[in-house]
């Protein structure tokens, strides 16, 4: 794979074409399907193409091709809400997450792409007892980690968001609320596009709008993949699907435990900004967060019940904005400008599906539930490792394929279910 | 929105029911190995497609009964008795 000199975006660079009217060179590149690639990821999402980008950047494994059925980003990576947070429940999800925090610190400057990251504060509202103990545990095992979280009451949460009722009279009255000042939001588009770019740049090959139809296994060994545009030998097949993990996992025989759950989100028309914190309330299965743009971006848990249809229905909708109301009553007259759904593979204890198969060289790195786009870059970083060592990483053992037989699950719903 | 066909009380709003999921037969618990056991508790067939499932009339006459649906596009069909 040949690699090419990148055009180096800055503000010069800015001036420069803006006077000369000179196009910008294509992100990435267009390729003819080759017949064999040292390692093959499907799904040209942030995992996938994080995956590629590291196994370039940190391995020299450029012989890569990454594949996708529809275009770049165009999955979960596209959809989510774009909510960056470490402060998650158990001592192994912290240490991952955050890893994936500080990657997500550095990225801009690494992909010379402007991914927009800004650490502005997450909220995770408790409005009863059970929920304010988990916030006092996930605040201890975040402080043993070295992630910046704590426990404030409802004084300082109206201090943060002036516009939040935090009086007792509420119908879910707010007792408190883990406060976690590195938690963000991000321009999801940017990652996607901004580690493309450079994987592309490291002679990685993304071929959009190519299908894996089939994959071979021969005795219990991974030797390709079969696509819309031809077969394709690859001694490593990295799945980094989300929606459809287990249906391409079932391609080489190899059985998930996943179910899969469309989620729902929606945007507000834009109004000047007045919210800079992320606020979360499990209670009321609500997300709120105001882009640079001004519009507000709500989330809610998934659907309940599993599908692979994206389309949003009148009941989210109608739900959301009441609770939404119940947190800010203020912005009743905002309105709802759209509204989508991505697809969720839920694993039973909320944690990912990371490393290897019992089919030699197809590797997982699924199962993301809500909670994948925050991950990307740790995902990309550790698969890329296991790909080039062959060794799991410390930071992912935890999350195989194995612990659901061997009854080692990493119970993390107290901080994935809806706090995203 | 899904219209569920409830074969006591009609076709009513999903908003009714509760989603009960595939249904399974559990393994003699004396006699199970690991993997089965695994399978049994967390693995789902998880089809893009046409599904047969349990679903509860929570808000009427609170039974458990069978329907099909496709879960591409989330058409219901009634099921066939179990």
């Amino acid at each position: 794979m040949t690699a090419r000199k990148p055009a180096r975006y800055s503000a010069f660079d800015l001036v420069r074409r803006g006077l000369t009217r000179r196009d910008w060179p294509r992100s990435w590149r267009e390729h003819d399907l080759n017949s064999s690639y040292d390692v093959v990821v499907i799904g040209a999402g942030v995992h996938g193409l994080a995956c590629a980008y590291y196994l370039a950047a940190n391995h020299g494994i450029t012989n890569v091709a990454v594949l996708d059925k529809g275009y770049l980003g165009g999955g979960g990576s596209g959809r989510n809400t774009a909510i960056i947070r470490s402060n998650y429940l158990t001592p192994e999800g912290v240490a991952f997450y955050d890893r994936s925090v500080k990657l997500y610190e550095n990225l801009a400057a690494e992909l010379n792409f402007n991914v927009m990251f800004e650490q502005r504060g997450h909220l995770t509202l408790a409005h009863n007892d059970s929920s304010l103990r988990t916030m006092r545990w996930r605040a201890e095992v975040n402080k043993l980690q070295g992630v910046n979280s704590e426990v404030i009451g409802p004084a300082d949460i109206k201090r943060l968001v002036p516009y939040m009722d935090v009086s007792p009279e509420s119908r879910y009255p707010i007792l408190g609320a883990l406060y976690h000042p590195p938690g963000g939001t991000i321009r999801h588009d940017a990652v996607n596009w901004g580690y493309a770019r450079a994987a592309d740049v490291l002679g990685v090959q993304i071929h959009q709008n190519t299908e894996v139809l089939g994959i071979d296994v021969v005795g219990d060994r991974v030797t390709g993949v079969r696509t819309n545009r031809g077969a394709v030998a690859a001694p490593i097949v990295v799945n980094c699907t989300a929606g459809w993990a287990s249906l391409v996992s079932a391609l080489a025989g190899v059985t998930l435990p996943i179910t899969t759950y469309p989620l729902q989100a929606a945007v507000t028309e834009p109004v000047k900004t007045f919210l800079r914190t992320v606020v979360v309330s499990g209670t009321l299965h609500v997300y709120v967060s105001q882009t640079d743009r001004g519009e507000l971006v709500f989330g809610a848990s998934v659907d309940p019940y599993p599908s692979y249809s994206m389309r949003g229905s009148l009941e989210f909708t109608e739900e959301l904005a009441g609770h939404v109301l119940e947190l800010m009553p203020g912005i009743a007259s905002l309105r709802v400008l759209r509204q989508w759904a991505g697809l969720c593979d839920m694993t039973p204890d909320y944690s990912p599906i990371m490393g290897v198969t019992p089919v030699d060289g197809f590797l997982l790195d699924v199962g993301w539930g809500t909670y994948g786009f925050k991950a990307g870059p740790v995902s990309g970083e550790t698969m890329a490792e296991l790909v080039a060592t062959g060794k799991t990483p410390e930071l992912i053992a935890s999350f195989d394929l194995a612990r659901f037989a061997d009854g080692r699950l990493v119970g993390e719903k107290g901080a994935a279910a809806v706090g995203h | 929105m899904l219209l569920i066909p409830c074969p006591h009380c009609g076709p009513r709003n999903s908003s009714e029911f509760r989603y009960a999921g595939e249904g399974r037969r559990r393994p003699d618990v004396t006699a199970v190995m690991p993997p089965e056991w695994r399978s049994y508790l967390y693995e789902r067939r998880n089809a893009a497609g046409w599904v047969r499932e349990s679903w509860y009339h929570t808000f009427g006459c609170r039974r458990f009964f069978a329907v099909e649906r496709d879960t591409v596009t989330n058409a219901v069909r009634p099921g066939s008795p179990a």
